[in-house]
This record gives C-alpha cells, structure tokens and sequence, in this order.
C-alpha cells in the first residue's frame, strides 16, 4: 500500500486515489471489527450463564468442553435414539455443540456401549468411559413432588406420555436391538412407577414408602448414587411438566450436601 | 473502467484503444525476434524459486504485489517482449482481439467445480440420512469411511482453546493437509466449500446488479484478513472458547445442510447481502481464516495456475473474473519477469481465469516430482 498508517487514519492532503484507498482502509477496520465483535457476541450467553445444557455422556467440565468440541455432529449421527441435537447460534460460544433435551427425547443407552463417546472425534465426550454406569450428566431431581402420582398414591394406564408423544425407548421385553416409540407401548400399572421401571441404570432410583402404615399405598421416587442423569426418568414421567427432572452437570455430593434426597 | 466494466465488453474498449497506434520505429536485435520456444521447454528455465514462494505467501497476506523492474527480467521474456512487438505480432494480437469483442467465455470448468461442492457435501447429508457411514461428521471434522478427518483451522481453532494436542485430530489435520496439498491447498475453496457456492451465486448478482449499475463493489483492505487471522487464534487462546467457529459459515452451513439449519443461517444470509450489494465476495476475500490456512498449506502445491507470456494480450478478463486478482497481477502489461509465470498461494485453482482468458495463456498445469519448486 502507498500510503502511510498516518495518512489512511488522519486524511490530509490526499490525491483521489490516496482518498479511495484511505476509505477502503477505515471501512475494513470498521466491518473487520464488527466481525470480532460479532464472534465474540457469543461470550455473552456463556457469561450469562444462560447455556444451561444436558450435555451428552462423557462430556468435559463445561469450559473445557465448549472449547474441545469441533462442532462436527458425529455424537449426533450414532445416537439409535437421536437424542442428540446440536444448539444454534442463541448458545453463542456454543453453536453446533451437541446437547439433549431430556424431556423431549432422553438418552435411554440404547446402544449399550456409549457410542456418542466413540464417535467423537476429539475427547470432548472424554474417552476415559466405556460403560453406561461411568457416566455423570446430571442428577435426577424430584423437583415437583405434588405432581409425582406415585407420591399420590395413583396408578397409571395409557400410553405414558400421550398418543402424540414422538419420544423413542428400547424396551427389551420387545426389541433388544430397535427402539421403538413410548407411545406404542400402553401401560397399567396399579401404581406409577415408570421412573424406576423404565431407569436403564441398575440401583439408581428406588421407590420407598411414605408412612410406616403398610396400608398406606403412596411412594416417593428416591435418586440413589448410581444415577448417572441420562434424564429417562424425565422423558417418561407421565405428569405434565415432568415430576422427576434431570439437573445438568449436578453431582451425587453436591445433592447430599443440598439436602435433597 | 472498472475491473467488472472490463469483463462485460471484453476487447472492445482495449482494441478501439490500440487501434490508432501506429507501429513504433523499433530497433531490433535480430536473435531476439526468434519465435519463443514452446511453454514446456520455456518452463524448465522458469523455475519456481523460494522467493517466488515467499513473494506469493506476502501477496497473500496483503502486500501489495511486487513490480519487477524490465531490469529483472530473464532473457527469454527480453526475447519474447521484443517478438510480440515485431509488425506480424502486433497484426496478429490486434486481429485477435477484434474477434474476442463478441466472444463470451464458457466456464465450462464451473459444470465439474460446482457438481464436486455439491457432491462432496451431498455425501455428508446422504451418509448420515440413509446411515451408510460413508462420511459422517460435518466439514469441520469427519470420518471417512471410518478414517479421522478433520478441517485443519477448525483443528487449529480447537487446539488453540483446548491447549491439548488431540491425537486424532492430528492424525485427521495431516490426512487432509495431504489431500489438499496435493490438489493445490485453497482448492478446498473453490471444490468443496459449500459457502463458496452460495458466495458465487450472489457474486453473479452482484455483478449482474453492477452492470445495471444498481450496485458498486467497495473493495477492503486486503491485510484484514491476516489481522483477524491473528485477531482469531488469539481469542482462542486467550477466552479459551472456539470463537471464531460462532459465526464461521462454513461450518453452520455444512451442519446446516446435514443436520437442519436454524437462527445461524441469518447471519450466512447477512453475508450473502452484503456481498451482493455492498462488497464483492466479502467473506472469502476479506475474512475467512479458513481459506489462508488452506492458503499455506498450497502454497508448495504441484497443481498450479500457469501463464504464458507469448499467448496473452493483457485484456485482463482473468483478473476481472478471480476472487483474487493479485494472483494474477503479472498478467497486467510489463509485470511479468519470466515468459512463464505461476499464480500464487492465495488461488483456489477455481479455473475461471483460464476460460475468461480467450487467446488461452492461463492453464493448468500438474507437476510432476521433477518440476516441484
């Protein structure tokens, strides 16, 4: 360039070339600042702590998670119940990394052996787990008692969720190897226990019972130590939002010193 | 006349220019006026040297290119300057320049180039829709047929964030540095990228627009985007997040494509709008780090543009059609030092230059081990 940065950013006597070039220099750092500024719009949600995610089994500490990430999709192509999505730009920093919405469709290990985990290509599902059990999402919260039916003492019957419901579980009295919709499978039960029926993981939620009155029938859900947060629980849970919900990234120490059970 | 006026009427206006001239009175040494040898023999003496190399990665970065001095030229191209303005040639060029006035170029390269962006990324959408495994992943990392792939600035980007050397990503990078390297690095660019498609459609407006004269190109500063190159990998490295993965298009259209696309498309669409009617393929020229990556990793390619000073008649329809015309800058009259000159780093071996080019002095040309630099 034949100007000097003095004179692309004071001006000064300047021929009409010099005056074309000194434009096109001062446009560039305004839209070339944009860009940055625009880029870095996307700390904004992470600073606001407004990216809470379930994010999917083996995920990295969330920081080092966003960061090693590549944004590929790979997690998403293996899932048998595609209950992985990738987040869009709203999650700033964010955007293309993979997360599940429990509610709407939860991660039930179908496949058994963690196959997000192998998929990924860079360790951001870390690859230090090879088994369901080795996983921690989340944990699972009673978070609206009044409305668990269990807790009331209620039945249920029907198909859990509702004929609509698009949501996808393997059942393993039915298929060992395909998932198929939860709405296909109608249920009656005398009283609702489809948190714990349906729990992939062994032992990590038990229903115990309310009153030490042998008639009294009513139950409460109680999250035990090996809940890894897959958020099945959530997903099946017939009350309307959901009784039973997973909390991200929540870990069983953390519970106990909360005081929830 | 603007670079974008030039290509609308191609020889018309040169040739009404050149008409008048008479033939200058030249004295001529009689060795000189020899016919050049062909192309092929002419290259071996042509080489391409580390300062080309390094002349070329400057280019690409923002510098401006360097004019060789009549004093720097080799004999040969002393040789065939003085046999292009001997009487016959001089005919010969204005003659065919004449028949160039109403001759349109084809691209016919364009019915491979835009099938290969198409196919390549249709193959992502189809491995993952019908579950053949063929390519899964997006273009930001994939396997292919269970190989790691991965895109070498978004591994860059990872790596600079993460702080963590990532064996398979290293293994994917080198794979497709290999790949790339070997068919001419920002090749990438123009033969997969599917933001280039979209990017090249709107430049087809906003040239359309332009000879309506609705529109006007305002060019940037070419040094942009090595500052956000650096600007980038710094904020990498420094947040800790892979900041420029936010907003780079490549990436939200790739995952778009196969995934379903949302709220990240509008800001490919604001690009796509500013391109067409505010700055000629605003992104690829000004911005995208990912197309200097695949710069360098090109920049010692055996696929390469060539030029050949006996056949070209400086009309300057290849610069007016490249996404990057400095590559080009030796086809401007008296800038060439050597009869047979390369394009450099910063080309996406697009092939739009050797088809604007009517009299065919740009062609492509596949090194063998013998010729590499």
């Amino acid at each position: 360039m034949a100007l000097s940065f003095k004179q692309l950013l004071a001006g000064g006597e300047l021929t009409e070339r010099g005056r074309k070039e000194r434009r096109s220099f001062l446009l560039s750092i305004a839209l070339g600042t944009a860009t940055v500024a625009l880029a870095l719009a996307g700390y904004v949600p992470i600073l606001g702590g407004w990216v809470k995610r379930l994010r999917p089994p083996g995920a990295l500490e969330e920081r080092e998670f966003l960061a090693s990430c590549i944004k590929c999709g790979q997690c998403v192509q293996v899932c048998p119940v595609a209950a992985i999505k990738l987040a869009d730009l709203g999650d700033g920093f964010g955007n293309g990394v993979p997360y599940i919405d429990a509610r709407v469709q939860a991660c039930d290990f179908s496949c058994d052996a963690v196959q997000c985990v192998l998929a990924c290509p860079t360790g951001a599902l870390t690859h230090s787990i090879d088994k369901k059990e080795q996983v921690r999402m989340g944990l699972a919260v009673l978070a609206r008692p009044e409305a668990c039916l269990a807790r009331a003492g209620k039945g249920f019957k029907g198909p859990a969720r509702g004929a609509e419901f698009a949501g996808l579980h393997r059942y393993i009295e039915v298929d060992r190897w395909s998932p198929i919709r939860i709405s296909e499978k109608p249920y009656d039960l005398e009283l609702c226990d489809l948190c714990v029926r349906e729990c992939p993981i062994k032992d990590a939620i038990r229903l115990e019972p309310m009153s030490a009155d042998p008639a009294d029938k009513r139950r409460t859900p109680v999250v035990l130590q090996a809940c890894v947060g897959c958020g099945m629980c959530e997903m099946i849970c017939p009350a309307e939002p959901a009784a039973i919900v997973v909390e991200e990234r929540k870990m069983w120490v953390e519970a106990r010193a909360g005081g929830r059970p | 006349m603007s670079e974008v006026d030039k290509f609308i009427i191609p020889a018309a206006g040169v040739a009404e220019k050149r008409r008048p001239v008479r033939p200058k009175k030249e004295v001529v040494a009689d060795n000189a006026v020899t016919a050049p040898a062909p192309l092929e023999e002419r290259r071996k003496t042509c080489r391409q040297t580390i300062g080309d190399l390094g002349e070329g990665v400057r280019t690409m970065l923002g510098a401006d290119p360097v004019k060789h001095e009549k004093g720097e030229w080799t004999e040969t191209m002393r040789a065939i300057q003085a046999w292009k303005m001997t009487p016959e040639q001089r005919a010969f060029r204005r003659n065919l320049l004449y028949t160039h006035e109403n001759t349109k170029p084809t691209f016919a390269w364009r019915k491979w180039r835009w099938p290969s962006i198409i196919l390549i990324n249709t193959l992502f959408v189809v491995s993952y829709w019908l579950d053949v495994q063929l390519v899964e992943g997006a273009l930001t990392a994939s396997r292919f047929v269970g190989f790691h792939m991965a895109d070498i600035n978004s591994s860059l980007q990872v790596v600079l964030a993460y702080k963590e050397i990532l064996i398979n990503l290293l293994i994917g990078t080198v794979t497709v540095m290999l790949v790339w390297w070997l068919v001419g690095g920002r090749s990438f660019c123009a033969w997969a990228c599917p933001y280039h498609l979209l990017s090249e459609l709107a430049e087809m407006l906003h040239l359309k627009l332009a000879r309506k004269g609705l529109v006007e190109d305002h060019p940037l500063d070419r040094r942009m985007r090595s500052v956000l190159y650096i600007v980038f990998a710094l904020l990498a490295l420094v947040t800790g997040y892979t900041v420029f993965e936010t907003i780079s298009p490549v990436g939200i259209v790739s995952r778009a494509l196969i995934y379903g696309g949302g709220v990240a498309l509008v800001w490919v669409g604001v690009l796509l709008l500013i391109e067409v009617f505010f700055i000629r393929r605003f992104w690829c020229r000004y911005i995208c780090p990912i197309g200097l990556t695949y710069g360098f990793v090109g920049a010692t390619a055996p696929v390469k543009i060539q030029w050949d000073a006996t056949k070209c008649l400086y009309e300057g329809n290849c610069r007016s059609v490249c996404l990057v015309p400095h590559v080009l800058e030796f086809t401007i009259k008296n800038r060439a030092h050597k009869s047979v000159m390369e394009a450099g780093p910063d080309c996406t071996r697009c092939a739009m230059c050797l088809e604007a080019c009517l009299p065919g002095a740009l062609s492509f040309k596949v090194k063998g081990v013998g010729d590499l630099l």
